[in-house]
């Protein structure tokens, strides 16, 4: 016994290191399966606090190009609304209105971290679920897809962006309702990749590429880019498509949260059929 | 002894600030990432026992790992550069020996013996974070290339650091 116990104290480093290895890569491993070692990421309190106050720093600087954005948007969202169209038939709007039935609200949110180097990347956003966040919600700005909420805390939620590698997003070529998958291969934070694309369409560059009816997370015909450049397969019967996505993940500062409120019917109605 | 520590308590903050702060918000071209914050490791001195320079190398690993939602990823690179460290050191031991009260400077051994220790140990931490982070071989020259570009930019800041903090004349101090 006594032999055992020096033996183990003469690798005491050895073993040490081990368990600190064995420690690391079961955070490493719970990562993913989210609810799990969540104090270690950028939602908890100490991290998201130091973000926001580093963030509202930095978003002077950027007041400018923020202004520019929102007025833009603001111009387009007067725009469609009722008040702008003339009333050429009166009778079908209202019919229209007391048809449809809202199916998504929009929360907007400031982007407190984020970044676009990594092969792995996330934002930090300061809405919680204190403020109706659940994990799994879209995540877009006026111009284009970000990425889906991931872990939520009481006031943060952290994002996984489309610079992703989990991130794989159903998508569509809107000229042809032709369906791929949208995924980013790491490098440059402008281009993504879309496969499996069909070849009997005849694509051109500068078609647009927006999300697919499809998706359990976004909803249809959000803009996520244009086809900056396209390959066949070997076989010739599959396109690779390069994406420039038209939304600018450099610099985002203020993003909306869709909340799909048909979601939780669609889900519980797709989970009984698969149980039967 | 009391104010040794506390000097590296400060260090340990500043360090940790300046790469969650402002280092990792250096975006180059999506390849440069300089991981600063390995110095703290690099700079204990050369009496700290193996034990306690894993579990600095730990929590500085899990401070990052925090802030950049890498859970795990940076501590295992930590700790296995941490436990590495006392190796490396053995290694390149002069002949007398280390003067224990002493930490591992540019001017207290020399550029060349400061860029071998340095290098190895920052090679061992980039090495094992890129490839943890991208998790596969399968993207092997691209996770390499991305390595070796934070590789030279962390080894810059390091000299730079290094040149700052210290003068040459009373390496003594440390």
């Amino acid at each position: 016994m006594r032999n055992l116990f020096r033996l183990f104290w003469k690798y005491s480093n050895w073993v040490l290191f081990i368990l600190l290895e064995v420690f690391c890569f079961y955070l490493i491993f719970n990562n993913n399966s989210f609810q799990k070692a969540r104090w270690i990421n950028s939602s908890n309190t100490f991290a998201g606090n130091v973000f926001t106050t580093v963030n509202s720093i930095k978003e002077y600087f950027a007041l400018k190009e923020a202004n520019q954005l929102l007025s833009e948007e603001n111009a387009l969202l007067r725009s469609q609304s009722l008040g702008s169209y003339a009333k050429y038939i009166t009778t079908q709007t209202l019919v229209k209105d007391t048809f449809l039935k809202q199916q998504y609200t929009y929360i907007p949110a400031d982007v407190v971290n984020s970044s676009i180097n990594r092969r792995n990347n996330y934002l930090t956003l300061n809405r919680g679920y204190l403020q109706g966040i659940k994990s799994d919600m879209a995540v877009i700005t006026s111009n284009g897809i970000v990425g889906y909420t991931k872990d939520v805390s009481a006031n943060f939620c952290t994002v996984l962006s489309i610079l992703n590698k989990d991130a794989k997003i159903s998508a569509k070529i809107k000229r042809f309702d032709e369906l791929g998958s949208l995924i980013w291969e790491g490098g440059d934070y402008r281009y993504g990749l879309m496969q499996d694309v069909g070849t009997h369409i005849e694509l051109l560059r500068g078609d647009t590429i927006v999300t697919s009816n499809f998706s359990d997370i976004f909803p249809s015909n959000i803009m996520i880019g244009t086809v900056a450049s396209f390959t066949k397969s070997e076989r010739g019967d599959f396109f690779t498509i390069k994406v420039k996505y038209s939304c600018n993940l450099k610099n985002i500062t203020h993003v909306y949260l869709v909340n799909d409120i048909l979601r939780p019917e669609k889900k519980i109605l797709e989970e009984r059929s698969q149980h039967d | 002894m009391i104010s040794i520590i506390f000097k590296h308590i400060l260090r340990f903050v500043f360090l940790i600030a300046l790469q969650v702060l402002l280092l990792n918000n250096i975006q180059f071209s999506g390849y440069v990432n300089p991981y600063l914050y390995v110095f703290i490791i690099l700079m204990l001195p050369f009496a700290t026992p193996v034990w306690l320079v894993m579990l600095i190398s730990l929590l500085a690993g899990l401070l990052v790992d925090m802030f950049q939602n890498t859970a795990g990823m940076h501590a295992a690179a930590c700790v296995l550069m941490g436990y590495s460290r006392s190796f490396i050191l053995k290694l390149f031991s002069p002949r007398d020996g280390y003067a224990d009260s002493t930490e591992p400077t540019l001017h207290y051994l020399g550029a060349s013996w400061y860029f071998s220790y340095s290098f190895i140990l920052v090679f061992i931490h980039h090495f094992t974070y890129f490839f943890i982070e991208a998790f596969s071989f399968h993207e092997f020259l691209f996770t390499l290339t991305r390595m070796l570009f934070s590789l030279i930019f962390t080894m810059i800041l390091i000299f730079i650091s290094q040149m700052l903090i210290y003068k040459p004349k009373d390496s003594k101090r440390a």
